[in-house]
């Protein structure tokens, strides 16, 4: 059986010796050429003239594309349609490409790109979020509102308030290897396409639409990317659109990638938001009205900003019963590059939101902020299946297969039925639902801060940092412990579908083709685990091959951690087909019944006799059996309405705590996170190895977001954080130098791959405890009048104001 | 002859007419199709172009986007792809990454691997050190901490002690035509270097291209004429005077400039440890640190509180200054065309050495303000006081007024107190992405606050606490 089994990436060997081909590296055929934007340097404004003489003339110049040179302009939106390829006429952003350079090597793309002399007539940019408030410059015409029960009313008569705005910044995504695509003209006008891209469907359709071709007459094929965070699910358009275009105009093969500062100034990014909260609340910290506000800066286009802001509405509540809420989403428009996808979609928005709340009213009691977590919990429902951690660290394998074994177990028993963790604290009690309606049912965080606050030594720590701030005038210590509860599957029902394509060849080897792409998140190993289990054989046995739109077709972005999940099932689906084929085929042999046939340990067994997986298959494909299938999934039980923000829209939640632990230097704002410890839920892991890299690196990401991460714009609306000289993501001493992560082993009790949980946003907002963190250090500075107020990110010059106004200085 | 060759993975690379400035990066991908080498961010940033350059100083790792092909003259280049054995079998690093799942998308993972092979080869165990310089945005970097950690106690393997490295396929200076490339000039002497400079006053100096390389990676600038320094073995002699002063000469890496302070001036040197990247130091000079005139140069500052002298020569004509008078305004420096930095004096000896960095990140990242406090106390009265900033003005400058504030007070935190508040009247900083004006003047001054508490011997420092 390999699930379960803490296997190492499949091309880490490929990684590690510089084998593994990315889109650039792929070898193009002779005469291939490479494209470069010509970019806008105006934030808002006409064009009254472009001048691309100098661009014509440049050396290694093929050809140059501007709006004037095609009928039609391709749209590489995904959503609204309103984002051309090339400005036409209008510009709506520093950055924005105007023209398309076509040469003979990629550095004469680029040189001549910046020999265009365009002229425009400039209008007013609105480059911040007050300023598209105040023009009323938004998408869906106006503020998007949910509510449940009287916030107004709870608020005016709760016997305390909190209130404030807060700021939260955006993020860029700094995949390692760029945007980059390439398009090869075929016979009778067919296009193929290779894109460093999370959705090869969406660029075979808006490559097809540019082209005026059916989808079946383009071809999209990735084999992996070099990181993606959401930043790769619709940012990869242009790239391949413009080289599809280029190539069909040259009949040359076309390739562009973006340099990185190209890349940070064009692509868009987190959204950033400001969160304004009234909560009102009792003397135990229980929330009895609360009220949000998000103005949501979108930037110049639509994008997935409506899902996005909608994302961040959904997880408002984090995991804490809301019962009178009013939540209201304004979207705003700006001459900024299109904020997009970005880990966590919204989420972490939402998320950092409601602890930056319960963080303000602990302050406000003088209250462990843990105490007033506990107090806002959903109640703990009919949990099910024994709970087991597992540390990381040197990840010995023969207890992480102890791990599975138990995770495996429980699978057994029915949910509810195992070992009730944290029970003490929630007498079986309703069915709670969310602001939105949908029954938490599921819910496990109680167990697991118990689990946590025990193997962290919350409680002892947090009175050894009092004890030790009081003797320290100049540093600082902080700790927090923030807990997550995420929503499984794309709000946008139709997204909830997958497939696969699985042929297993007459030598008995497997080759696995599913819709999901990989970004570096393991899932083309859990898929082949999935695989590899349901033949009984072992992975290696089990070829992993690129994601290619011509095997598996109209497949999702792999995205909202949904990937494992739904091509784990579809390719789940698809083996099982082939296997009850194999199993009819050598039951009737032997005169058994299908059902006793049992595919283990590379051998096919059936009444009483034992065969290599190999010779069945021979044997098989001599009988005339299919040996190839496809398989699909929907994902059950969901749906969602948004416009009313009713329903259903996850399968499940995912849940996940972590303790950050920090040092802040009063005199500088200079911090360090000391220590973490992280107890995160991902069901019966599928590859608890895999997993726990999903939560280390997720951690390190949102704890990046919310401190050194800072994007800055200028008064004309450039980026001046557009490379990594100028933005800083974490680098290696950033991690926590003490990191203990370990997985809570309880199975999923939705019928999902394995019983296993989606991974790879859940944990990026586990880096929240990192910010709360921070605020605890900052609180230690003054005598607990006045709420340290973070906003995020928390650079060291944000600490050292926040420190100022606990000393009164400010 | 006017090329260039070098050893690239064990095999000579001999190359004619080239242009001076093709980046090694693009040489592998786009000329040698090796594509393990990766372009992160073309800027000497992100690491994940690292490959390792072995030349008599040993193997070092360095940033193949910011590397100019003759810079590798005479040298050896090992690729991500010439880590592995002959036979295919993975370096220690290689296996202890895929066994603690240390590679996640992969992208970074040739940089990490070249970066931690080169310092498996000298033995080294400051992995955060060794590893500034590769960004990494999947793993969180604990696994390949993992990994470097658990390949320490392997051998290393015979192949990475290059036997083909004694050079002999190619003489100590390359191509040994250490002469032009086409608008290229390449001295093996200062003397050549002084002569040549002085009638081509319009050439730029290359000596680790981190600055320079810059330029053409993302200026897109032409030059049309540079002079390569790294062959000149004369520029890179650090010598002791008979006065105990160092005379550090300007093409001493940051590199062997941060091994030989650890002794005389160990806070200088841990303030080299966050200067840059393993990368950027094994190729940046402190000539070009100076030369270039950064208004936010680490060296500088540190340099000034320690009164530096600084060497210029042009043609047989030498002069001697103070550091702090070379600095004149924005980008303006006190160098005549054609002349160029020699070296650089400092004492042998300043106890009351600290430099504080404050950047947005700690690691590889440019300074907000570098502030270097050089203060001198006897019988409990401050005598003497040296401080200098960076990021504080459009040159690293001294703040004088601080100063003033501290000479002749008593070594008590009353004293410091009064310099911070002076800070203003030394310095009206800018505002930019790194920090606020506001900001970058109350941190410069309550780095007076900490060098009090510093030399008092109470923790200021958040890299002294552990949780």
């Amino acid at each position: 059986m390999s699930i379960g089994k803490p296997l190492p990436h499949d091309a880490a060997p490929l990684h590690v010796t510089g084998e593994a081909r990315y889109t650039d590296d792929i070898p193009l055929p002779a005469g291939a050429l490479h494209l470069a934007f010509g970019q806008s340097s105006c934030a808002h404004g006409e064009i009254t003239a472009i001048d691309l003489a100098a661009v014509r003339a440049a050396e290694g110049v093929v050809a140059v594309f501007s709006a004037e040179d095609w009928p039609e302009m391709p749209d590489c939106s995904p959503s609204l349609g309103d984002e051309p390829l090339l400005a036409t006429g209008e510009v709506h952003f520093v950055g924005q490409p105007v023209f398309l350079v076509v040469a003979e090597s990629h550095l004469a793309a680029r040189r001549a790109a910046r020999l265009g002399r365009i002229t425009y007539a400039e209008r007013p940019a609105l480059l911040t979020r007050d300023q598209a408030l105040a023009a009323n410059s938004r998408f869906e015409g106006g503020p998007v509102i949910w509510s449940r029960g009287d916030a107004a009313s709870a608020i005016a008569t709760a016997p305390h308030v909190v209130e404030a705005d807060f700021e939260v910044g955006g993020q860029e995504h700094f995949y390692l290897e760029g945007q980059v695509a390439a398009a090869l003209p075929q016979e009778g006008g067919d296009m193929v396409v290779y894109s460093s891209t999370q959705h090869p469907t969406e660029i075979q359709h808006k490559v097809a639409h540019a082209l005026h071709l059916p989808m079946s007459a383009v071809r999209v094929e990735v084999r992996r990317m070099g990181g993606g965070f959401g930043g790769k699910e619709s940012q990869g358009n242009h790239l391949a659109i413009a080289c599809a275009m280029a190539a069909r105009a040259t009949g040359r093969p076309c390739k562009m990638r973006y340099d990185r500062d190209d890349d940070m100034v064009i692509t868009g990014k987190r959204h950033d938001l400001r969160v304004r909260y009234r909560a009102g609340f009792d003397a135990q910290g229980k929330i009895l009205g609360i009220e949000f506000q998000h103005l949501i800066r979108c930037g110049w286009s639509q994008d997935l900003s409506l899902p996005v802001a909608d994302r961040a509405m959904l997880h408002a509540d984090n995991a804490y019963f809301l019962g009178n809420v009013r939540i209201e989403s304004h979207r705003l428009r700006t001459n900024t590059q299109s904020n997009t996808a970005y880990r966590g979609f919204g989420g972490p928005q939402g998320v950092v939101g409601i602890e930056r709340v319960v963080d303000h009213i602990a302050h406000t009691l003088k209250l462990d902020p843990v105490t007033v977590r506990r107090r806002n919990f959903y109640a703990e429902m009919a949990e099910g299946g024994a709970s087991a951690a597992q540390a990381s660290g040197v990840l010995p394998e023969s207890a992480l297969a102890k791990v599975k074994a138990e995770g495996f177990a429980a699978k057994a028993e029915a949910p509810g039925t195992g070992h009730r963790y944290g029970a003490a604290h929630s007498p079986k009690a309703e069915v709670q639902t969310t602001h939105y309606g949908m029954p938490v049912q599921d819910f496990v965080l109680r167990g697991m801060l118990d689990e946590l606050e025990r193997t962290s030594d919350y409680q002892a720590r947090r009175t050894e940092i009092a004890r030790w701030n009081a003797g320290s005038p100049i540093l600082k210590r902080g700790i927090a412990l923030t807990p997550v509860k995420f929503g499984i599957s794309f709000t946008l029902t139709w997204l909830n579908q997958a497939g696969a394509l699985v042929h297993v060849y007459q030598d008995g080897s497997i080759r696995l083709n599913h819709g999901g792409t990989e970004m570096g998140q393991g899932l083309f190993l859990k898929v082949a685990q999935v695989a590899a289990s349901v033949f009984g054989v072992d992975v290696g046995q089990v070829k992993i091959t690129a994601t290619d739109t011509a095997k598996v077709p109209n497949t999702s972005a792999t995205a909202a951690s949904s990937g494992s999940d739904m091509n784990g099932m579809a390719t789940q689906a698809a083996c099982i087909t082939i296997r009850d084929r194999l199993a009819g085929f050598i039951a009737d042999r032997h005169q058994a019944d299908a059902a006793t046939v049992r595919f283990e340990d590379g051998q096919i067994k059936v009444a009483g006799e034992s065969y290599d997986f190999a010779q069945v298959v021979s044997w098989a494909y001599q009988a005339r059996i299919s040996l190839s299938s496809t398989g699909f999934y929907a994902t059950p039980k969901i749906s969602w309405d948004r416009v009313k923000g009713q329903g259903r829209p996850f399968l499940y939640f995912a849940y996940g705590a972590a303790v950050t632990e920090v040092v802040i230097d009063t005199l500088t704002g200079e911090n360090r996170i000391l220590r973490t410890d992280i107890l995160h839920d991902t069901g019966a892991s599928l590859n608890p190895a895999i997993d726990i890299g999903q939560v280390e690196g997720a951690y390190v990401q949102g704890a990046g977001w919310l401190t050194t991460e800072e994007l800055v714009w200028d008064g004309k609306g450039r980026l001046m954080t557009h490379a990594p000289s100028t933005y800083k993501i974490p680098a290696c001493s950033d991690r926590p130098p003490v990191f203990n992560v370990a997985l809570w082993g309880r199975v999923n009790p939705e019928d999902t791959v394995g019983r296993s949980k989606a991974v790879g946003e859940p944990p990026f907002m586990l880096g929240i405890s990192a910010l709360m963190a921070l605020s605890d250090a900052v609180a230690a500075c003054g005598d607990g009048s006045v709420y340290p107020a973070l906003d995020a990110p928390a650079t060291a010059e944000r600490v050292l104001w926040a420190v100022r106004r606990q000393q009164g200085h400010v | 002859m006017t090329g260039i060759a070098f050893l690239l993975n064990g095999t000579p690379v001999r190359l004619g007419e080239i242009s001076p400035t093709r980046t090694l990066l693009d040489f592998l991908r786009e000329d040698k199709r090796l594509t393990g080498t990766k372009e992160g961010c073309n800027e000497g940033d992100c690491g994940a172009c690292t490959v390792i350059v072995t030349d008599q100083a040993g193997p070092r790792a360095m940033n193949a986007c910011i590397l100019f092909l003759p810079q590798l003259d005479g040298k050896s280049v090992r690729t991500v792809e010439g880590v592995a054995g002959p036979d295919g079998q993975l370096h220690p690093v290689q296996q202890a990454l895929v066994d603690h799942h240390g590679s996640q998308c992969g992208f970074c993972t040739p940089g990490f691997v070249t970066s931690m092979a080169a310092a498996h080869t000298q033995g080294r165990q400051d992995h955060d050190v060794v590893l500034a310089g590769n960004l990494c945005r999947c793993t969180g970097y604990a696994p390949i901490v993992r990994a470097a950690k658990a390949a320490e106690a392997m051998a290393v393997p015979a192949w990475m002690t290059d036997p083909d490295l004694s050079f002999s396929q190619i003489s100590p200076e390359g191509s040994g035509e250490a002469g032009s490339l086409t608008g290229a000039f390449r001295p093996t002497t200062s003397d050549a270097l002084a002569d040549w400079y002085a009638h081509n006053t319009d050439a730029t100096l290359i000596a680790g291209a981190t600055d320079v390389g810059l330029w053409v990676t993302k200026q897109l600038k032409d030059l049309p004429k540079v002079a390569f320094l790294n062959g000149i073995s004369d520029l890179r002699q650090i010598t002791a005077g008979a006065d105990g002063t160092l005379r550090i000469g300007a093409g001493v890496t940051l590199t062997d400039l941060r091994a030989a302070m650890a002794g005389p001036h160990p806070h200088f040197a841990a303030m080299l440890t966050r200067f840059a990247s393993e990368q950027v130091r094994n190729a940046a000079t402190i000539g070009g640190n100076i030369a270039n005139g950064s208004p936010i140069g680490d060296g500088p500052p540190a340099l000034i509180a320690m009164d530096a002298r600084l060497h210029l020569r042009k043609g047989n004509a030498r002069r001697e200054i103070a550091l702090e008078d070379f600095f004149l305004d924005y980008h303006k420096q006190d160098r005549q065309p054609g002349e160029f930095v020699e070296a650089v004096t400092i004492p042998g000896a300043a106890p009351g050495l600290r430099c504080y960095k404050l950047s947005k990140r700690f690691d590889q990242d440019i300074s907000a303000v570098l502030g270097a406090f050089n203060v001198t106390v006897q019988d409990g009265i401050i005598t003497a006081a040296r401080i200098a900033f960076g990021g504080m003005a459009g040159i690293p400058k001294r703040a004088s007024a601080m100063e003033s504030a501290l000479v002749g007070q008593p070594f008590a935190l009353a004293a410091f107190e009064a310099a911070k508040a002076a800070a203003s009247q030394d310095f009206t900083p800018l505002t930019d992405m790194r920090a606020s004006a506001a900001y970058r003047l109350e941190a410069a001054g309550n780095m007076a606050i900490r060098y009090f508490h510093d030399l008092s011997g109470v923790a200021a420092d958040v890299l002294e606490v552990r949780a």
